[in-house]
């Protein structure tokens, strides 16, 4: 992240990934869906990127864009080395292998009809010409990675718990001996007993096997253990990007600050002292988006120039990314109104 | 101090079981609770606890077969819901007791206009004719901050965000001026800062409106942060009760002290590696005879294998008054602060 640092894994530049819009009898393009405007990010191998923001901000598209589940608008998605936006068809296959993505919903993710085998080794008929035993045994070797017991190999997916589902989706994702993958709220659908229990193996997968992950969520707290640096995403664009531990004790975005106040903490004593930001309204359809910053018509610490045009995502302090004009020489009152935030943030 | 009388609600033993063709699910054993007037009553627990089938089964709500409610009373200001006429009930669904269910998208009509919506409980129980109705349904949508009431009367539940509409969930609710307001999940859906809405508006119509609460939620941030007793639900019974603070504060049940540790907090000192419950929750396919944490849980001991658990109070209260424990393991005492 800063000079010294090695060249990073993944660098993404500028993604955008817009969805057409036709409407009429001549099913006119009439607009778009911007549901990623332009993220930009990189994440250092070995390393957690979170990415956490709320539904429809366009987390999981970057996501999916990023492996081209989608094909991106525009930008550069560069994952070790190749610039996985325009790669050829031939190239991206070849390429699959190194990234790979982990689903939110481990029951609509796995086919109901496969064993765990086939599900585990379908990646392998894929992309290796191995022999039937070869792929067993790979399998064998994810089950016990993943912590499934090795005499469930030939069930189906309804005979797991949604916990024991998500450690089959993992050990798909690790069939090719990837380097990067993409956890798109893997949690989100367990219970809170179990979540640990995916979590911790996650963790443990990265130090073994050295991956780097790009981990969507809305679950800030889970982030906070899990990531490195963490990007907050609003409306399609990066409100803020920053190491984690900047970001959770003191937001430099107003957004980001919101995010943080609306977490509810499981502490009776804190929650009635706490202050919460409480947002109003709700944010704006991403096919038309306000014409300043996204945030404009929801910010609390909203300027004129907030309205008529769109902040760049700048370095406001080492390591930390901030698209607000709060911290820019453009906001005419936002250097001091800057500080006493910082002041603030500092004293709670 | 407490005394039963005072309660709006008083459930005792109440016991559901499914039948299904892999055989019986006890779903919820001898679960019993109370709920003063104005109080707002947690009820935490995970997926398959029985929080749901809890609330669900008081007002008959579930379909029968497969559940079938085996015992217990369930008594609203007096009278047993349990033991009541389909008709009788019909008439304290929605007028004495309001539901507010997990998801707004699927639990409001698509077809009617929200003032339908409204305006029918009104014009049922409460015998309003149109205009009465269509002036009160003004005023409950204004009630829980929808803005432009009167325009928004006579447009579709497609035409509200996820908020909005878990908000006019609330409206209807609250449209007959219940006694108990059983709210589901009613956060589990919406994002956080639509969440932080919701509960500043929850908060501010218990302070306007008084009304008992029932809040189920399987997350122990949004508790902390409203409730003033909790009531833990683990295999379909209550394994511990307490004040909110005491819980917090001072958690009993191996269950809810690992529970409490296993999330990672936003404040604090950040975790490096979290507290993991082994194993997955019971299958509840028969009586419960040994306790039903037991697999999952470190203090295990010889008693557990053979004897459920009762309730036992552990601060000299009766059983559902103060702070109670259904576990055979007795905590070790934390430094007490001297009583105030």
């Amino acid at each position: 992240m800063l000079d010294a640092a090695p060249t990073p894994l993944v660098q993404v530049q500028d993604l955008k990934m817009h969805f057409p819009i036709y409407t009429g009898l001549f099913r006119r393009h009439t607009g778009d869906v911007k549901a990623v405007d332009g993220v930009s990010f990189d994440i250092t191998a070995g390393q957690t990127l979170g990415l956490v923001g709320e539904s429809g901000c366009g987390k999981s598209t970057v996501g999916r864009a990023m492996l081209r589940l989608y094909e991106p608008t525009a930008g550069r998605v560069v994952i070790d080395g190749d610039d996985v936006a325009t790669l050829t068809a031939e190239a991206l296959r070849k390429k699959r292998p190194t990234m790979q993505m982990v689903f939110q919903d481990p029951q609509a993710s796995l086919n109901p009809r496969m064993t765990l085998a086939e599900i585990v080794s379908e990646p392998l008929e894929e992309h290796t010409n191995w022999t039937r035993d070869q792929k067993l045994e790979r399998v064998y070797e994810l089950m016990d990675q993943v912590g499934l017991n090795r005499r469930f190999v030939n069930r189906f997916p309804h005979e797991f718990s949604g916990g024991q589902r998500q450690r089959i989706g993992i050990a798909r994702a690790l069939a090719l001996k990837p380097r990067f993958i993409v956890c798109d709220e893997p949690i989100a659908a367990l219970d809170v007993s179990i979540q640990a229990q995916v979590v911790n193996l996650l963790e443990d997968l990265q130090e073994k096997l050295g991956l780097t992950y790009l981990f969507i969520s809305h679950d800030l707290s889970m982030v906070r253990h899990l990531a490195q640096r963490v990007a907050v995403m609003y409306l399609g664009r990066i409100a803020e990007l920053s190491p984690s531990k900047d970001l959770y004790a003191r937001p430099l975005h107003p957004y980001a600050e919101a995010l943080l106040s609306a977490v509810n903490e499981p502490d009776p004593e804190l929650a009635a002292r706490r202050n919460r930001i409480i947002l109003k309204g709700d944010v704006p359809s991403p096919a038309n988006p306000p014409k300043g910053c996204n945030f404009c018509t929801r910010c609390p610490k909203v300027m004129d120039i907030c309205r008529t045009v769109k902040p760049d995502l700048l370095e406001v302090e080492p390591g930390r990314l901030v698209a607000c004009h709060l911290y820019t020489a453009a906001g005419s009152t936002g250097a001091s109104e800057a500080n006493e935030r910082n002041q603030q943030g500092e004293d709670q | 101090m407490a005394e039963p009388a005072a309660s709006v609600l008083d459930v005792r033993d109440l016991k559901t079981v499914f039948r299904t063709r892999g055989g019986e699910i006890h779903a919820v054993n001898d679960v019993s609770f109370h709920l003063k007037p104005g109080e707002l009553l947690g009820v935490v627990g995970e997926s398959g606890s029985g929080k749901s089938v809890t609330m669900m089964s008081l007002l008959r709500l579930l379909p029968s077969p497969p559940a079938d409610i085996r015992g217990g009373k369930a008594l609203l200001n007096g009278r047993d819901l349990l033991a009541m006429s389909d008709e009788e009930l019909r008439s304290v669904r929605g007028a004495k007791v309001g539901f507010v269910f997990q998801d707004p998208m699927t639990s409001l009509n698509p077809v009617f206009t929200l003032g339908n919506q409204i305006m029918e409980p009104l014009m049922k129980h409460m015998r309003m004719s149109r205009s009465e109705a269509e002036t009160r349904a003004v005023e409950l949508l204004d009630l829980v901050g929808i803005s432009d009431a009167r325009n928004r009367l006579y447009q579709y539940p497609h035409q509200f965000s996820g908020g909005m509409r878990q908000r006019v969930m609330i409206a209807i609710a609250l449209a007959c001026d219940p006694d108990v307001l059983i709210a589901d999940e009613p956060t589990t859906a919406l994002d956080v800062t639509i969440q932080a809405q919701i509960l500043e508006l929850v908060k501010e119509l218990r302070r306007k409106l008084g009304m008992a609460i029932i809040w189920i939620t399987h997350d122990l941030g949004v508790i902390a942060g409203i409730a003033d007793r909790v009531m833990v639900m683990y295999g379909g019974q209550v394994v511990e009760h307490a004040p909110v603070r005491e819980l917090f504060a001072n958690p009993q049940h191996p269950y809810t002290r690992a529970l409490l540790q296993t999330i990672p907090r936003i404040t604090g000192p950040r975790t490096t590696r979290l507290r993991v419950i082994e194993g997955q929750p019971p299958i509840l396919t028969g009586p419960l005879t040994a306790c039903p944490f037991r697999a999952r849980c470190e203090h295990r001991f010889d008693t557990c294998d053979a004897v459920n658990p009762s309730r036992r109070a552990i601060d000299g209260q009766p059983v559902g008054q103060g702070h109670d424990v259904a576990c055979h393991w007795v905590a070790p005492a934390r430094q007490e602060p001297a009583h105030a």
